[in-house]
């Protein structure tokens, strides 16, 4: 199958104008007789169900946890970009979408983030409309803040939740929607596969956590909101749920996943401590604005921080490294996440990392407080430098924090065309689930941005596409697609239940994600790459025939349902490696050690950039490579969308 | 560390739930109190148990779902944490913990440590909303709020949703959950129009799900991750008696 | 809950209404409380001020005001009563399966023991109308009957089992209060983060006096004789005049 990603004609900034006027529309009347089946309730899906049933449509929302309110979309601190320029500060739609093509390292589809900057304004109006409690200044208007990788303040905040603040925002809309009846929801229910009839997504297929009951849904249209697949790396900033079961369903059925390599490693989470950790937690990139990472310059001063002889505050100023301030100096502290990440991993690498482990940075506050006092700082940051005391047990105010990049974010996901919809027909794809907007690295504060664009203003316009040309409710659950989709699952829970091993799942979930830390983490290699895949295939034969699932499919079981996310991820980890292999080159979250800068390069010695920076091939990997399922453990094959820049002009990508 | 733990173990909501003695060996003390259940759970599972089930996600103390009572306080006695930032070095060598689920009759058991916590929903439902269809906002500077409002309802707005409130409280009473929603929405003008509704909405859901009554303790207050201020309570009691006589009278 | 649609059905119906009524009441009962106070407090400026507040509350508005009072007192009462009954078993059937460790981080005793306190304060509360207002003993009555309210109070306080749940139920009553006064606030809406501590100040401040107000009575009594001597003079008084078959004392002039 070619990919059409339907990228509608004309100039950048009127393609989405024109689009919109292009769509189809389904009259009111019409509107209610159609049903919407959509997975997820964090900011993508959770707008989505609100602002479809708005709209007339009927719809059927499920989500694992208890509740929509606890999707993960709840723990993003920082805050949410917007092209507003209350700040004056020479920002615009153009600025918001230029800096989110080059911090995604050019790998974006112009159109989809074009299309992202214009409806961000929409989306702060939208939410404070709802009673999101954005910041104030004291004239009462919105407060803004920088964040890495921009030079203007763009970026709307609520203290260290405004994940929370927008996903409540949100919550309440689909709340209300519930209360007068336009959603369906399903809380405590995973989507266990879809079902396809002729071809089109039709419906579903879940397990109620609860009763274990299987159970299927029609509807007309899915769309799934599932989030993004980090967890696959055992640790990661993600909740211990997120999983990327519903992605490789649809997959499985024929979706393609797009550019799962990229992954994005947070430069600000609090360092492992041991293996005992179930996850990691991040510490706002907000912290980047006012807080200075160094390490010591000499290996012994580090060695002697790592054996408790010496404390940071023993270094003297002119032996600690600034190493962002160093290498950026104008983005300094602030440099883009990719960019953040893999120059801690560099410093630690050569020997100067300061946690006991060795794999730590110092986010120092010394000089801010100096500057500001400790009573600004506390207003600013208080709520995440108790968090941090809460869980290192020291005080940030007067020692330096610990800092270590994690796992973070998936910009990979299900390929979508311009309509978010997947190559399944019917089936579309909406925040951290698709690939859509953050080509190779995300810009801080741009995650809640997507998820709600999607859901709130892209997804609702653009699905009547699909539906204008189908009957509404021709579609039921005793037809054979269903029950067919039904026996699969249930044999699948029934050979889990009966593996009756020896190992725990998270063992298993352990092994995998340390592997692929490993070979597909912060670099990645050929060599590295070809391990993975070979180990990966192994792990996953010992999983089915020496996991333990203790206890029965009837009920609530938890180690059933990690055992099925496991056995998925344990599939999906090959075809991201195989990705990762694939791509030869390197770009945003996607750092091959074969492809990058050196002293000897024509672009070092003219000044672009330095050595040890990425190095992109745009010649022949300006592409999105999309990769269509052929069974398991059989290479998936590569479907190319080529990617045109005729706004943003390629050039290396520099923040010095 | 080594501790010993009195767990709470049930079935199903039919089955009779008792507590189960484990225990912890070799905990390391930077774990995380989940992490320690963790690692309890992967030794039960090795010996052929089933694992205690309990409740959590994203642990890191914001979506709310982990909901553990913990030597009788939920999510322990540690100010302003849930039970998932709860670290083991705050605990000693040797001791007992008894760890059970949240208790109240508007949170059924589901099995072991995990309660049923949709009556939350179902308040919000009844009217923890503003009616604001999508695409319909103004220019979001269109309406300044004073900084103190706004700071305030952040304040009520920073409620998480653990339920740790109605389990803490003598009375089962979720009127912290119920008047700090109240109070974020109603202290912003964009509440304003809906204002009466809301709060006669919500308190007559509350009720309806068979909550208790608030009779001033303040231990929802002191156990609250996030910290919420009474003071919401008493914002609600007033609103809801003004907007009943409104309703009553207008 | 039935869906009754008559307001103040719904306003009883309702958790925050019953308590709203609990609160209103019970800072009814909280004046009644200062002004009886007040008034007690005579007993140590002479019986002939005592007597005549005694006279005055019963001859105000020609007689009616006591009763007025009485009635409000006793609806007052009566619906605090209900309603923290009522409540109290509705909090009870919110928890059905209790905790195995029962553990507290702020709410002190008395504010757990409202139930128990306030039901003890209603036994002593019967008690108390029985000794001084309806008066069954005999001694009381025929004080009463000469107007001799002041004499009646100090004989009343000659028994060391009466003095003694006086003070028990004081005791209570002001652990009652201790809790009840602050909560008053915040029922009506009227306690803020600011205000928090300087509520919880008076409601403690004002319990205690109210203790310390009721009790100095029976204690100084009993233990240290007060007016035992002018008590025993005034009962020979009216057993003369009862002798003398005279229906009030002769050198009574504290009308004028």
């Amino acid at each position: 199958m070619s990919l059409d990603s339907k990228i509608p004609e004309g100039p950048i900034d009127q393609k989405w104008t024109k689009h919109k006027m292009d769509s189809k529309l389904i009259n009111p009347a019409n509107k209610r007789k159609f049903t919407v089946i959509v997975v997820g309730s964090g900011l993508a899906g959770g707008s989505a169900a609100a602002s479809l049933s708005e709209m007339g449509y009927q719809v059927k929302c499920f989500c694992y946890q208890d509740s929509p309110r606890r999707a993960h979309s709840i723990a993003a601190q920082g805050g949410i970009n917007a092209a507003k320029n209350y700040q004056n500060d020479g920002d615009s739609v153009n600025r918001l979408f230029y800096d989110t093509v080059k911090g995604g390292d050019f790998r974006s589809r112009e159109a989809n983030v074009h299309r992202l900057a214009e409806v961000s304004s929409n989306i702060i109006d939208q939410c404070t409309a709802q009673g999101v409690p954005f910041a104030r200044e004291y004239g009462g208007l919105l407060d803004n803040r920088s964040f890495g990788g921009a030079q203007v303040s763009r970026t709307f905040y609520a203290r260290g939740q405004t994940g929370q603040q927008l996903l409540i925002g949100c919550y309440q809309a689909l709340q209300k929607e519930i209360s007068k009846g336009g959603v369906e929801m399903h809380t405590r229910t995973e989507m266990m596969d879809v079902v396809l009839v002729d071809g089109h997504a039709k419906g579903i297929v879940v397990r109620n956590l609860v009763t274990g009951e299987i159970s299927s849904h029609a509807a007309d249209a899915v769309c799934l909101a599932t989030g993004g697949y980090g967890n696959v790396f055992y640790l990661s900033t993600n909740a211990m749920g997120c999983n990327v079961t519903a992605a490789f369903k649809a997959y499985k059925r024929g979706a393609y996943i797009a550019n799962p390599c990229y992954t994005q490693i947070h430069p600000t989470c609090i360092p492992v401590s041991g293996d005992y950790q179930s996850k990691l937690t991040l510490m706002s990139e907000s912290l980047r604005n006012d807080g200075r990472i160094w390490v010591p310059v000499s290996k012994d001063d580090a060695e002697a921080i790592r054996d408790g002889n010496k404390k940071p505050e023993d270094i003297a100023e002119e032996d600690r490294d600034y190493y962002l301030e160093r290498k950026y100096p104008s983005f300094g502290n602030l440099a883009p996440r990719d960019i953040s990440s893999r120059a801690a991993k560099e410093v630690c690498d050569e020997g100067r990392g300061v946690a006991s482990t060795g794999l730590g940075v110092y986010l120092d506050f010394k000089d801010a407080i100096e500057r500001l006092g400790e009573d600004v700082i506390r207003a600013r940051y208080g709520n995440l430098f108790q968090m941090y005391e809460k869980i290192s047990g020291d005080n940030p105010y007067q020692t330096p924090m610990q800092i270590f990049p994690a796992v973070h974010y998936t910009m990979g996901g299900l390929w979508v065309d311009y309509n978010l919809q997947t190559t399944i027909p019917g089936l579309h794809c909406l925040g951290e689930a698709n690939f859509s907007d953050h080509g190779a690295n995300r810009l801080g504060a741009s995650a809640l941005m997507q998820g709600l664009a999607d859901g709130y203003f892209v997804l609702p316009t653009t699905i009547a596409n699909y539906l204008a040309g189908q009957k509404p409710g021709s579609i039921n659950t005793k037809m054979d697609e269903f029950t067919q989709a039904e026996a699969i699952v249930k044999e699948r829970i029934d050979k889990l239940i009966n593996i009756n091993g020896t190992r725990t799942v998270d063992s298993f979930h352990k092994e995998l994600g340390l592997l692929v830390w490993e070979q597909c983490g912060m670099a990645r290699s050929k060599e590295g790459l070809e391990k993975a895949l070979k180990r990966i295939p192994e792990i996953r034969e010992e999983f089915w025939s020496t996991a333990r699932i203790p206890g029965d499919a009837d009920g609530v079981n938890t180690e059933l349902e990690k055992a099925g996310r496991v056995a998925d991820f344990l599939e999906f980890a090959e075809v991201m490696c195989t990705d990762a292999l694939s791509r030869e080159e390197s770009c945003g979250g996607h750092f091959r050690l074969e492809y990058q800068f050196t002293e000897d390069s024509a672009e070092v010695k003219e000044g672009k950039t330095q050595p040890g920076e990425a190095l992109r091939r745009d010649d022949e990997y300006a592409y999105v490579a999309a990769w269509e399922f052929n069974g398991v453990g059989i290479p998936p094959t590569l479907h190319k969308e080529d990617l045109e820049f005729e706004n943003v002009h390629l050039a290396i990508r520099s923040y010095a | 560390m080594n501790l010993t733990l009195k767990v709470w173990r049930q079935k199903s909501v039919h089955d009779d739930g008792l507590i189960e003695t484990y225990q912890a060996k070799d905990i390391p003390i930077e774990a995380s109190f989940l992490e320690m259940l963790d690692i309890v759970n992967q030794r039960i599972i090795v010996d052929g148990g089933e694992p205690i089930h309990f409740d959590y996600d994203c642990r890191e103390g914001i979506c709310g779902q982990c909901s553990l009572t913990i030597n009788g306080i939920p999510h322990s006695k540690e100010r302003g944490v849930t039970a998932c930032q709860l670290h083991m070095r705050k605990f000693k060598d040797g001791d007992t913990i008894w760890v059970e689920p949240f208790r109240a009759k508007a949170f059924p058991l589901q099995r072991d440590l995990m309660v049923d916590r949709s009556a939350f929903d179902r308040i919000i439902a009844a009217g923890g909303f503003i009616d604001i269809r999508t695409g319909s906002a103004q220019d979001a500077n269109n309406l300044p709020v004073a900084k103190t409002r706004a700071d305030a309802a952040m304040d009520a707005a920073a409620c998480i949703g653990c339920g740790a409130c109605v389990a803490a409280c003598k009375n089962a009473s979720a009127m912290l959950f119920v008047s700090a929603k109240a109070a974020h929405l109603n202290l912003l003008p964009q509440g304003a129009p809906e204002k009466d509704k809301r709060v006669l909405g919500m308190v007559r859901q509350m009720d309806a799900e068979g909550f208790g009554n608030c009779t001033n303790l303040y231990e929802c207050e002191a156990v609250c991750p996030k910290e919420i201020s009474t003071e919401n309570i008493a914002r609600l009691n007033r609103d809801y008696a003004t907007a009943l006589a409104k309703e009553a009278t207008v | 809950m039935s869906s009754s649609t008559c307001s103040l059905c719904r306003f009883w119906q309702s958790s925050i209404g019953k308590k709203f009524v609990v609160a209103l009441t019970g800072a009814y009962l909280v004046f009644f409380l200062a002004g009886h106070l007040v008034g007690n407090m005579l007993i140590y400026q002479s019986s002939e001020a005592f007597n005549h507040y005694a006279e005055f509350l019963h001859t105000m508005l020609h007689g009616w005001g006591i009763w007025i009072f009485r009635i409000i007192m006793l609806v007052a009462l009566g619906l605090h009563i209900l309603a923290t009954i009522q409540l109290t078993s509705a909090n009870r059937a919110a928890r059905p399966s209790r905790y195995q460790v029962d553990a507290t981080m702020v709410a002190p005793r008395s504010s757990r023991m409202m139930i128990w306190s306030g039901l003890t304060v209603l036994v002593f509360f019967v008690f108390h109308i029985l000794h001084y207002t309806v008066r069954v003993q005999s001694d009381l009555h025929v004080l009463a009957e000469f107007k001799q309210n002041w004499a009646m109070t100090i004989a009343g306080f000659q028994n060391i089992l009466v003095v003694l749940f006086y003070i028990l139920a004081m005791g209570l009553l002001c652990s009652h209060l201790s809790h009840g006064v602050g909560s008053i606030f915040q029922t009506l809406g009227l306690r803020t983060k600011k205000t928090a501590k300087g509520i919880q100040f008076f409601s403690k401040a004002y319990s205690l006096i109210i203790f310390v107000g009721f009790i100095s009575i029976p204690i100084s009594v009993y233990f240290f004789g007060l007016g035992k001597k002018e008590m025993e003079e005034t009962k020979a008084k009216v057993e003369a005049a009862i002798q003398a078959g005279l229906t009030e004392l002769p050198d009574q002039d504290n009308a004028h």
